[in-house]
C-alpha cells in the first residue's frame, strides 16, 4: 500500500520521535526533579518558558529555529556547524517543540511523591542521588511513561517546525507529515490517505495502552 | 565431497563484498524547491524528464516565502521554481542565484470558479447579483492570486458589492479548499487547480498584473541545469505546463486565447 518513499518517511518520523524522547528524558528528568522541589517566582518563570512551545505557532517556532540554526545564524557565526536541513537539527527542533509534553507530566509526577517517603529514605542514610533513583524515579513511573508517550506521539505528528527547519530531504528530514503534505499538494490523495491512516493507527496503538495504564495506576 | 578450501571461501567473500559495495557513491539527485501551487505540474515534468533520460530529481514543496527563507539559511537545494518573480529576483540580488539562470517558466491564470455546474456564468455576472453567500479569495496582501483577484474586483467596480461576502484564505490553495469543500459558493482560484470541473469564468489577463512564476538555478548541479533547460525549451515540457492550466511566456497558443 505504501511506496518505498513513504516507508522511508515513516522510518525517519519514528526514528526522530524515538531520539527526541530519549533526549528529552535525559534533560527533562533532572530538570523536572529540580523544579518539583522548588517554589517561588523563579520556578513560575521557568515553567512558563517550558510551556512556550504550546503557545507559539509551530511555523513561527520553526522559522526562528531556522534563523538560529541556519548558516547565517548566530550559532554558525561562532563556528558551530549549521544544523538546519539535517536530522540533528530536527532533533533539536523537536526537543524544543515537545518539551512541555514531556516535562510537565514529569514535574507533576515528582510533585506527587510523598515527601515523607523521601525523608524516610534520607533517615535510612540514602544520599540525594540514591533518593532520586530508588524513590523518585519508581514513584513517578506512570508520569514518565505518560510523558514519553505524549512526547513520542507529538513528535510523530509534528509538521510546522519540520516544514520550516527540515527542507524535506528524502531519508534525512522528510518525515511522514511532510510526505502527506506533499501528496496533498500534488493531488495524490490516495497516497496521502494511506500514510495518514498508518499514522493514526500507530498513534492509537501508543496512546490507548498509556491511558489504560494511567487509569490502573490511579485506582 | 571435499570441503571447499579456505581460499575459495575467502575469494567468495571478497567477491560478495565487492559486489555489494557501490563502486562510487552515487551522485545525489538534484533537489528542486517548488512552489506548492506548481506541485502537480512539477511531478509531471519530473516524470517526463526522467523518462526522456534525465537524471533523478527530488521535488521539495513549500510556500514561496518559506522556501526563500530556507535557501537564504543555506538549504541544499539546486534550483527554485517560485510562484512569483520577486523571490527569485531577491535571490539574484543576494548572489544566491545567477541572473542568467532566471527565467519565467509559467504564467498563472486566475479563474472565478464554483464546483456547482450552473453558478458561474461565462461573463462572471454572478458577482453582481445576490446568488451567493461567500466568495473565497486568497489574501491580497501576501498571495499573488489574491492580489490579482483584488485588482480585478477593483477594476470592475465590484469591490463594494462583494466586500461583506469575501472569505480570505491564507493562500490560493486555501481559497480553493474553501470553495471545493462547499463552504464558499465560489472563489478566485488558479486555473491549474480546477481542471474543467464545475462552472467558471476565466479572468481576463489584462485586468491584473501578470502572475509570472520565475525559476532560478542555485548550484551548478548538472541534473538541475538539465531539468531547467528541459522546462524552458522542450516542447513536451511546455505542453505539460500549458495542459496544467498555465500560460507560457512569449506564446501565442495559450488554450484560452485559442478558445476566444
Amino acid at each position: 500500500m505504501l511506496g518505498a518513499a513513504d516507508l522511508q518517511a515513516l522510518g525517519v518520523s519514528l526514528l526522530l520521535a524515538a531520539v527526541t524522547v530519549i533526549g528529552l528524558l535525559a534533560c527533562g528528568l533532572p530538570l523536572a526533579w529540580w523544579l518539583a522541589r522548588r517554589d517561588g517566582t523563579g520556578k513560575a518563570w521557568l515553567e512558563a518558558v517550558i510551556a512556550l512551545p504550546l503557545v507559539l505557532p509551530p511555523t513561527v517556532l520553526g522559522f526562528y529555529l531556522l534563523l538560529l540554526l541556519g548558516k547565517t545564524g548566530p550559532l554558525a557565526a561562532v563556528g558551530l556547524p549549521p544544523l538546519a536541513f539535517s536530522f540533528g537539527g530536527l532533533v533539536v527542533g523537536s526537543m524544543i517543540y515537545s518539551l512541555p509534553f514531556v516535562v510537565q507530566p514529569l514535574i507533576t509526577g515528582f510533585e506527587n511523591i510523598d515527601q515523607r517517603r523521601l525523608d524516610a529514605a534520607a533517615t535510612l542514610g540514602a544520599g540525594p542521588r540514591d533518593r532520586f533513583f530508588s524513590v523518585a524515579l519508581p514513584g513517578a513511573r506512570s508520569a514518565i511513561i505518560t510523558g514519553a508517550v505524549l512526547g513520542f506521539a507529538h513528535t510523530l505528528g509534528e509538521f510546522g517546525v519540520v516544514l520550516m527547519l527540515g527542507g524535506s530531504l528524502p531519508g534525512e528530514t522528510r518525515v511522514a507529515s511532510i510526505a502527506i503534505y506533499q501528496h496533498v499538494e500534488s493531488m495524490d490523495l490516495a497516497s496521502a490517505h494511506a500514510l495518514s491512516a498508518v499514522l493514526v493507527v500507530i498513534s492509537l496503538v501508543l496512546l490507548v495502552p498509556t491511558y489504560i495504564l494511567r487509569r490502573r495506576s490511579r485506582s | 565431497m571435499r570441503a571447499p578450501s579456505l581460499h575459495f571461501i575467502a575469494l567468495l567473500a571478497v567477491a560478495a563484498i565487492a559486489g555489494c559495495a557501490p563502486n562510487d557513491a552515487p551522485a545525489p539527485p538534484a533537489r528542486i524547491a517548488v512552489a506548492a501551487n506548481f506541485a502537480a505540474t512539477a511531478s509531471a515534468l519530473r516524470d517526463a524528464h526522467e523518462s526522456a533520460g534525465g537524471g533523478r530529481i527530488d521535488v521539495i514543496l513549500g510556500s514561496t516565502g518559506s522556501l526563500h527563507a530556507q535557501i537564504t539559511a543555506g538549504a541544499p537545494f539546486d534550483a527554485f521554481l517560485a510562484a512569483d518573480t520577486a523571490r527569485p529576483d531577491r535571490l539574484v540580488a543576494e548572489h544566491l542565484a545567477t541572473a542568467e539562470s532566471r527565467f519565467v517558466y509559467a504564467i498563472g491564470r486566475l479563474v472565478l470558479w464554483s464546483p456547482h455546474i450552473d453558478l458561474v456564468d461565462p461573463a462572471g455576472d454572478v458577482l453582481r447579483g445576490e446568488g451567493f453567500t461567500h466568495l473565497a479569495i486568497a489574501d491580497p496582501k501576501t498571495a499573488p492570486y489574491g492580489a490579482a483577484a483584488h485588482a480585478y474586483l477593483e477594476g470592475a467596480g465590484l469591490l463594494g458589492t462583494v466586500a461583506a461576502r469575501l472569505v480570505t484564505g491564507q493562500s490560493v490553495a486555501q481559497a480553493y479548499q474553501y470553495t471545493a469543500s462547499g463552504n464558499a459558493d465560489l472563489g478566485f482560484v488558479a486555473v491549474s487547480q480546477v481542471a474543467g470541473r464545475g462552472s467558471h469564468f476565466i479572468i481576463p489577463d489584462d485586468s491584473h498584473a501578470p502572475l509570472e512564476q520565475a525559476a532560478v538555478l542555485l548550484t551548478d548541479h548538472p541534473d538541475a541545469q538539465a531539468f531547467l533547460h528541459f522546462i524552458r525549451h522542450d516542447p513536451d515540457a511546455r505542453a505539460i505546463i500549458a495542459a496544467h492550466g498555465y500560460g507560457l511566456p512569449n506564446d501565442e497558443t495559450r488554450p484560452d486565447a485559442r478558445r476566444r
